[in-house]
């Protein structure tokens, strides 16, 4: 699966993008972020704020409760300031 | 349309350019142009955005203004990379065959566009660079349609 972060997200975490393997008890966003969370403490610094976090799957807007397939592309990045 | 670009860009020339194209049934075109704000010690403002989601993201929300309003053009110009205050960083402009049609989708476009298309400003100062954080005023503006 690959991974991309935006904006804060992408300094605290320390990276722009990366592809993972999720472990077999990931099967959603919400499992997602918090399986990411335990992976550093940029992660979990970056992430320790869920309602502050925005998930784009292969480029829409999901839900936490959004199921993940191995070949998604999962964006995860900070409520959007442009305009 | 919709142009998603690094390139600095001239509001007036794009206006025109959208009016030639437009059919004589348009009565009126409406737009809006979005500036590079020094509230006080800003040196550069840096657009993050999510290249491939911005364009979707944006072609939706055109989508929406037509199917909402009876439009007969629509044009969204948005700048990423780093830019100067005073410089533009968006320009939507709408025609219609009458006016409120023209004004409220014009709105309606820059309301959505700030809440849903995937860009980041980074606010460049002496002191150093901060992101810039959204605003809940903002969110209640895109709700209101």
């Amino acid at each position: 699966m690959k991974l991309i972060y935006f904006a804060w997200l992408r300094s605290r975490i320390g990276l722009g993008e990366e592809r993972v393997e999720l472990p077999a008890a990931v099967h959603n966003v919400a499992e997602l972020i918090d399986w990411l969370k335990t992976r550093g403490p940029g992660y979990a610094a970056a992430l320790a704020d869920p309602s502050v976090v925005r998930v784009a799957v292969n480029q829409d807007y999901v839900g936490p409760d959004h199921a993940l397939a191995p070949g998604d592309e999962v964006a995860l990045f900070p409520p959007v300031t442009g305009g | 349309m919709i142009r998603v670009q690094a390139a600095a860009f001239d509001p007036g020339a794009e206006l025109a350019a959208f009016g030639r194209g437009l059919g004589h049934d348009t009565g009126g075109i409406a737009s809006f142009t979005g500036m590079v704000r020094d509230g006080g010690g800003l040196v550069a403002l840096t657009l993050e955005h999510y290249p491939g989601m911005t364009e979707r993201q944006l072609e939706k929300i055109e989508a929406e203004a037509r199917r909402r309003w009876d439009l007969t053009g629509t044009l969204v110009v948005h700048r990423y990379g780093r830019m100067l205050p005073g410089e533009p960083i968006v320009l939507v402009a709408t025609a219609s065959s009458h006016r409120r049609a023209a004004l409220e989708a014009c709105e309606f476009l820059i309301d959505w566009l700030k809440t849903k298309a995937p860009f980041w400003k980074l606010e460049e100062t002496e002191a150093g660079a901060t992101w810039v954080e959204a605003k809940a005023s903002d969110d209640a503006a895109a709700e209101r349609w």
